[in-house]
């Protein structure tokens, strides 16, 4: 940042300040912004539970207790939330869902950066036909119900976790690649990938160490809507009993036997419940306040 | 653009083909088949009922089959709802899972536009904020969380509506799928109006028009709100896929009979003349839905010029 003052002698004298990058003006914008703030501290809250879970209480995820079927919130036995259908605890139940929502979120949300990336550079880098045909390929994927293919692969090759990952990281990386390729267009015609040409640097090496680190911002704020939207997803597929498979168990299971007897046994819709809803929260006020401290319209 | 709506209606048989080919070798691939039952069929008796349905010629002639019946609009018979063919089923559940899907959209512009211009008007108001937070919490609480606590709260401790059923296409038993579906959509909507709408408010004609001394009905109506609904009508395309997906669910909470319904159904069941025929028809659906919305933008839009 270059700043000009009067010195003493009375010229004009150019100072030059430190520069703060937009990565540190960012970071101060964001925890400015409290909605935020408050949404990092519940997730990382949420996250501890998740990986300290079988230290929070005495009861294992898959422990049975035959006298304790559908019990309300108990303290005496440290049934927090209460029991469930068969009588597990459903706490321990509930941070072990945790696990699986938040993984199954972070790695999904992973496959599709990958892949999103990757072809949105490639593709806006190259340009003319190459560029035409990919972004044509992208078009007709997006026209397909999607969710009726992710859900036929998971009766096709069974309940697998893994296969839930990558299902759901082929679906979303479609936006992504998309939001890559307008960025990439706009980086390529800049100086210094000119000077990287000219400096003789192959395509590939310009792809992965000019373009895609200067197109990380909006990658960033789309990856943390991302999530969201993968935990959601992950959750629906559950809730029509193609997730993961028992004794395991995850936000959208529980809900969905929640639901099923939520007349006589309220907690156990209600407790899953809040905390998909929380993090799904979370994520979106997260990936808000990362829009707003990258957006470089309203600095 | 009457061109431009041909040409692009050519390119969605491509798309279609795509589609077909795919969902037809994934059901396939599949491990286990249609007939499986933990009593074993005596062999000669298999051997006849795979060859009623031609599932014993090779995969490929099967496939060759399959898409010459499509042309035809032939979707073949189902192979576990004995005496139906699937085209007739889906006849039979499509009018409810469109009625819903239709009306949860329509309730989503009306409601979701209105609330976002309020807040807009008002920005950084009481009602503002609450539109704002309340939208939050309907995209934050997925459908399948929603649905179930309306039929408890609305169906259950009020007793005011039906929890379950379609009572023979009664207007009461239509109330809680319908508002259960559109709500995340409302929320979506409301934010998107209320984004576009404030800045638009800010605009140079917004002020002319406000100017010239029109009334502030007036302008909000017919000259801000015009710009404002823009990407609101880019976002019905991935509305109408949302909507779609959202009805699988809803549906079967409710226990709606419409096409949602068979095609869980239908993909546990390995009924692989139904999950094609349900698949084929929403991607339909949904690519004519994306055509219609990229006509209306270009209607709405004087910039876009479709050649």
């Amino acid at each position: 940042m270059i700043h000009t003052t009067a010195g003493s002698d009375g010229l004009a004298r150019v100072e030059e300040f430190e520069g703060r990058s937009l990565w540190q003006n960012a970071r101060a914008r964001l925890f400015r912004n409290k909605a935020a703030v408050a949404s990092l501290v519940i997730l990382a809250v949420i996250a501890v539970l998740a990986v300290f879970a079988p230290l929070l209480s005495p009861h294992a995820y898959d422990e049975i207790y035959w006298d304790r079927m559908q019990q309300p919130p108990d303290f005496a036995n440290a049934h927090w939330f209460g029991t469930d259908n068969v009588g597990r605890d459903l706490f321990v139940r509930i941070l072990y869902g945790a696990r699986v929502s938040l993984a199954v979120g972070l790695l999904a949300t992973t496959v599709s950066l990958v892949i999103g990336v990757t072809y949105g550079a490639v593709a806006g880098f190259l340009g003319g036909v190459v560029d035409n045909i990919m972004m044509r390929i992208v078009d007709v994927l997006y026209s397909l119900p999607f969710m009726f293919f992710v859900i036929m692969l998971m009766v096709v090759f069974g309940r697998n976790i893994f296969l839930i990952f990558v299902a759901l990281g082929a679906v979303e990386w479609l936006t992504m690649a998309r939001i890559v390729r307008g960025q990439t267009i706009s980086v390529k015609r800049k100086e210094f990938i000119e000077a990287a040409h000219a400096g003789g640097v192959s395509n590939t090496k310009i792809i992965f160490r000019h373009v895609i680190p200067n197109v990380l911002g909006p990658v960033i704020v789309y990856m943390t809507l991302t999530i969201p939207q993968v935990i959601l997803t992950e959750s629906f597929l559950s809730f029509l009993g193609l997730g993961v498979q028992e004794p395991l168990t995850s936000w959208g299971v529980l809900i969905s036997e929640g639901a099923k007897v939520m007349e006589f046994a309220p907690w156990m819709l209600f407790f899953p419940a809040v905390f998909l809803a929380t993090t799904l929260f979370a994520f979106n006020f997260i990936g808000d306040g990362l829009r707003d401290a990258l957006d470089p319209k309203d600095r | 653009m009457l061109s431009y709506a041909l040409r692009r209606l050519v390119t969605t048989i491509p798309t279609l083909f795509v589609i077909i080919t795919v969902a037809f070798f994934m059901m396939r691939l599949a491990p286990g088949g249609p007939f499986d039952s933990d009593r074993a069929l005596p062999p000669e008796i298999e051997q006849n009922i795979l060859a009623a349905y031609d599932l014993d010629k090779p995969l490929v002639e099967q496939y060759l089959l399959y898409l010459g019946r499509i042309l035809v609009a032939d979707f073949g018979p189902s192979l576990k709802i004995r005496d139906f063919s699937v085209g007739e089923l889906i006849a039979a559940g499509a009018p409810a899972s469109m009625e819903l899907g239709f009306s949860a959209i329509l309730l989503a512009l009306l409601f979701g536009v209105t609330l976002g211009t309020l807040a807009a008007l008002r920005q950084n108001s009481a009602t503002d904020f609450s539109v704002m937070s309340v939208s939050m919490i309907g995209i934050a609480v997925p459908n399948f969380v929603m649905a179930p606590l309306l039929s408890l709260v609305i169906g259950v401790y009020l007793d005011l509506l039906p929890t379950s059923g379609w009572g023979g296409g009664d207007l009461r038993y239509k109330i809680l799928p319908i508002v259960a579906l559109a709500l995340p959509q409302i929320a979506y909507v409301a934010r998107l109006t209320r984004g576009s709408m404030v800045e638009v408010l800010h605009s140079n004609f917004v002020r002319t028009a406000r100017a010239k001394g029109l009334r502030e009905r007036l302008v909000v109506v017919r000259h801000a709100l015009k710009g404002a609904i823009m990407p609101v009508v880019s976002y019905l395309g991935p509305a109408t896929a949302a909507v779609m997906t959202g009805s699988v669910v809803i549906e079967t909470i409710f226990g709606v009979p419409g096409i949602g319904t068979y095609f869980v159904n239908a993909a546990l069941n390995r009924d692989y003349p139904l999950v094609l025929g349900v698949v084929i028809v929403y991607a339909v659906l949904i690519m004519l839905l994306n055509l219609l919305v990229d006509l209306l933008y270009a209607v709405l839009d004087p910039k876009v010029r479709y050649s």
